[in-house]
């Protein structure tokens, strides 16, 4: 792998006509490859004409935003296609800054871009998912009073996005990182007239930066142990094995350290608690940031790591932590969502439960599996919460308990929802079946390396209880959704006004989205499609030949499980919430003892970090802090006062007395001479003449003396 | 005849100028008695240059000069005197204070 960098001055354009690099059997992509440092960069231009120039553009910023996702998606679809007919690889990479030298090797900051697979594949999603929720944006966000700032602050959202996952290397992606962190904060706290909306902002803010610092602490020693901040350097040496390399000896908590990076981006448990309170923010916000996108970085960066988890000598124990998290997740977060009665917050722990299911994909090596819920994912969740988004639009509330029969009102939202209810309980033949049969069927490698060899304790005993906690996931799964279709679409209407279909703009993303929710799956059908699998293949670490576990055919009595189990949780819920209208709210109170408090305080995790870590050391901090400040700042303070005083007091006495009496004294005695001298100016003739003679006899007779 | 005399002449003239100028209340008698010091000047120049003259006759043209520059002197001596007349109806030197402003 040689190194393309060139330096900064050099024109980005240049570089990229050197910087081919093409892996046997794929195609470097061409001037599009090429091209494609514009896909971050239009974005967040485009951010910044909206910030400056929106209120001045005709629609308002609107037309600079969906422009901008316009040309992502037809960049994203451009590349999609040319994935899938021959796979690309492709890197672009310009040289920033040297930042010393590290074992002899300079260690170089670099900007580039990537063009292989996975993004490729995160390039369609953030274009297309992105431009159907910037369309419907217009709809949901009209007559707000920060419309053009929505959009700005959104669309530098794409823009952080596509920086974070056009990353070629672990220090590009941090930027990427942190710049969607940050416009997430920006977003959640959208209405920020409203208090509550800005302390979610900010503890999504807080709780990600717990991940990130760990993420923080792994780049380091990534990038230390191998010196270089460059995937492909990573995974050059993780090609070499395992054993003696640098990187080899520390890789277990590198590995741990980018993974807790990634549960905090991801939200997983037990850091998943800011991301049902990030429904704060509006809809389309939570739709494409919080369900399509964004939380799934964490499940990007390990699909980006994956050698390090998968080849044996490195991180590959991690990965029995990340399917225990995982499984954790989207048990615990998916029964939250039965006792939910904000619309937006059933979906918010759905997603949360549905990361579970990718992480728990990628802790058993199943890259593919993954990364294809992830792809699925985008796309009916994306649907729902839009979908969510127009009821809301509708009734103009939050609350299941204020909806109810609107498939009257709303025809087009109700069968999208219907659609994207089914794909997310994973109904055949929706996208969601075929991405979340591919996961049940990868958690029998659960604790095993890719040739089926255990490599952790208890391996079998762990893929048992994953794969039963998942097939429960997808029951409950089943479940929640039905309560929430028929809360929402049937019974009677319990709002308040009359509810009408949302506008054009906003149902046409609507059957957009619903239309990928059925057809994605088709893209990867073990043993019938396998694009999926084929373009995520095309990848720089290509070299890896079996590294990852992916289906080769249909496990038919697994799938029939899965479906029997969501078949199964559909008709629970309906038999609990499709009866009449005046029972339906009362059994939605189902009151089980212990387990629905304990679900209604989402297991007191909430209260634990509220009470039992943050005031805990919010107290004493404050206290120190406050005691530090009373005797120790405040002392230093008004010593310098005390001393500033001192020193004034001295310069006013010097100045009083030393430079006012020299000025004084010179002023005295020029009115005392002229005062003396005044005598002598009478304004007579003759005593001048007089002054006169006396002086020329004074002098003669100096002549004469002397 | 010794310069001697000739000088006690002209030191007799300026003093009795002198005297004049520093007493005469009245401005055309100072300005007369101004004339007396010039001419004891000349006397003094005149003899001067007859006794060690320098033979290109330097004494008697400055002697010249002191008599046309008197004659001028004079000339706006009385006109300002005449002035001061006309201003105040009186010409005498010691009511004069105008120079102290």
């Amino acid at each position: 792998m040689s190194a393309f960098a060139a330096p900064l001055t050099s024109l980005v354009l240049a570089t990229a006509e050197e910087g081919g690099h093409a892996v046997e059997a794929f195609s470097d992509g061409g001037w599009v490859a090429q091209g494609a440092w514009l896909i971050p960069l239009v974005p967040m231009v485009a951010a910044f004409a909206i910030v400056f120039f929106g209120k001045r553009s005709p629609l308002q910023g609107w037309g600079i935003a969906v422009g901008t996702l316009g040309f992502v998606a037809l960049y994203g679809v451009v590349l999609f296609v040319m994935n899938l007919g021959s796979g690309i690889t492709y890197q672009g990479a310009v040289e920033v800054a040297e930042i010393g030298t590290l074992g002899g090797q300079p260690l170089v900051i670099e900007w580039g871009w990537m063009v292989d697979g996975l993004s490729i594949m995160m390039y369609f999603i953030i274009g297309v998912v992105g431009l159907a929720v910037f369309v419907y944006s217009r709809g949901y966000m009209e007559g707000d009073v920060r419309y053009t700032w929505f959009f700005a602050s959104f669309t530098l959202f794409a823009g952080g996005m596509l920086v974070l996952v056009s990353a070629p290397n672990l220090l590009q992606l941090i930027v990427g990182w942190e710049l969607v962190g940050v416009s997430s904060w920006l977003l959640i706290g959208h209405y920020w007239e409203d208090h509550a909306n800005s302390s979610a902002a900010i503890k999504a803010f807080l709780t990600n930066k717990v991940g990130d610092a760990a993420l923080f602490i792994g780049v380091i020693i990534v990038a230390v142990s191998v010196g270089s901040f460059r995937f492909t350097d990573v995974m050059d040496v993780i090609a070499e094995g395992g054993g003696d390399s640098a990187l080899a000896k520390v890789a277990f908590w590198a590995g741990l350290a980018l993974f807790i990076g990634a549960m905090g981006k991801s939200a997983q448990f037990p850091l998943h608690v800011w991301l049902p309170d990030a429904m704060a923010g509006p809809t389309p916000v939570s739709s494409l940031m919080h369900a399509a996108t964004m939380v799934t970085a964490g499940v990007y960066l390990i699909g980006r790591m994956f050698p390090l988890y998968a080849v044996e000598g490195f991180a590959d124990e991690v990965r029995s932590i990340i399917i225990v998290i995982g499984a954790l997740t989207l048990l615990l977060t998916g029964l939250i969502a039965l006792v939910q009665d904000d619309i937006k917050r059933v979906l918010a722990y759905s997603t949360l439960s549905q990361l579970g299911y990718m992480m728990v994909a990628m802790g058993a090596g199943a890259y593919t599996a993954g990364l294809f819920h992830l792809f699925t994912h985008a796309f009916f969740k994306g649907l729902l919460f839009l979908g969510a988004g127009s009821v809301i639009h509708a009734v103009a509330s939050n609350n299941m308990s204020a909806m109810g029969g609107l498939r009257r009102f709303m025809p087009h939202t109700h069968w999208t929802f219907v659609v994207g209810s089914l794909a997310l309980a994973g109904i055949f033949p929706l996208a969601g079946f075929w991405s979340k049969d591919e996961i049940l069927a990868a958690t029998q490698f659960a604790g095993s390396d890719a040739s089926g060899f255990t490599v952790t304790q208890g391996g079998a005993g762990l893929a048992n209880f994953v794969l039963v906690a998942a097939l429960f996931g997808a029951f409950v799964t089943a479940f929640y959704m039905t309560r929430c279709v028929y809360l929402t679409f049937y019974g009677e209407y319990k709002g308040e006004g009359h509810p009408h279909e949302s506008p054009k703009v906003m149902t046409y993303p609507l059957i957009g989205l619903a239309a990928g929710s059925v057809v994605a799956g088709f893209l990867n059908m073990p043993g019938l499609t396998d694009f999926f699998t084929d373009g995520l293949g095309a990848r720089f670490f290509a070299g890896f030949r079996n590294l990852e576990h992916h289906a080769e055919a249909l496990d038919l009595p697994l799938a029939l499980i899965g479906t029997a189990v969501a078949v199964g949780g559909f008709l629970v819920g309906r038999a609990l919430w499709a009866g009449d209208a005046d029972t339906q709210q009362a059994r939605d109170r189902f009151s089980i003892p212990v387990l629905y408090p304990l679900l209604r305080r989402k297991y007191f995790i909430d209260d634990f970090y509220m009470d039992g870590v943050i005031r805990p050391i919010r107290g004493p901090v404050a206290r120190a802090v406050e005691w530090f400040n009373g005797h120790v700042l405040d002392l230093i303070v008004n010593g310098a006062g005390y001393l500033a005083r001192l020193m004034a007091r001295a310069v006013y006495w010097f100045d009083q007395n030393g430079v006012d009496g020299v000025i004084n004294a010179m002023g005295l005695t020029a009115g005392a001479g002229g005062g003396v001298l005044r005598l002598t100016q009478t304004g007579r003739v003759q005593q001048y003449a007089v002054m006169i003679f006396a002086g020329v006899v004074l002098l003669v007779a100096g002549f004469v003396v002397f | 005849m010794t310069v001697a005399q000739f000088l006690v002449l002209a030191a007799a003239l300026f003093s009795l100028g002198v005297y004049g100028v520093l007493t005469r209340r009245n401005a055309v008698l100072v300005l007369l008695s101004v004339e007396l010091m010039l001419a004891g000047v000349n006397v003094n120049l005149i003899a001067f240059d007859r006794f060690v003259g320098d033979g290109i006759a330097g004494g008697q043209v400055f002697s010249l000069f002191v008599i046309t520059v008197a004659a001028a002197e004079v000339g706006i001596g009385l006109a300002i005197v005449l002035l001061i007349f006309r201003n105040r109806r009186n010409a005498n030197v010691d009511e004069l204070d105008l120079m102290r402003l």
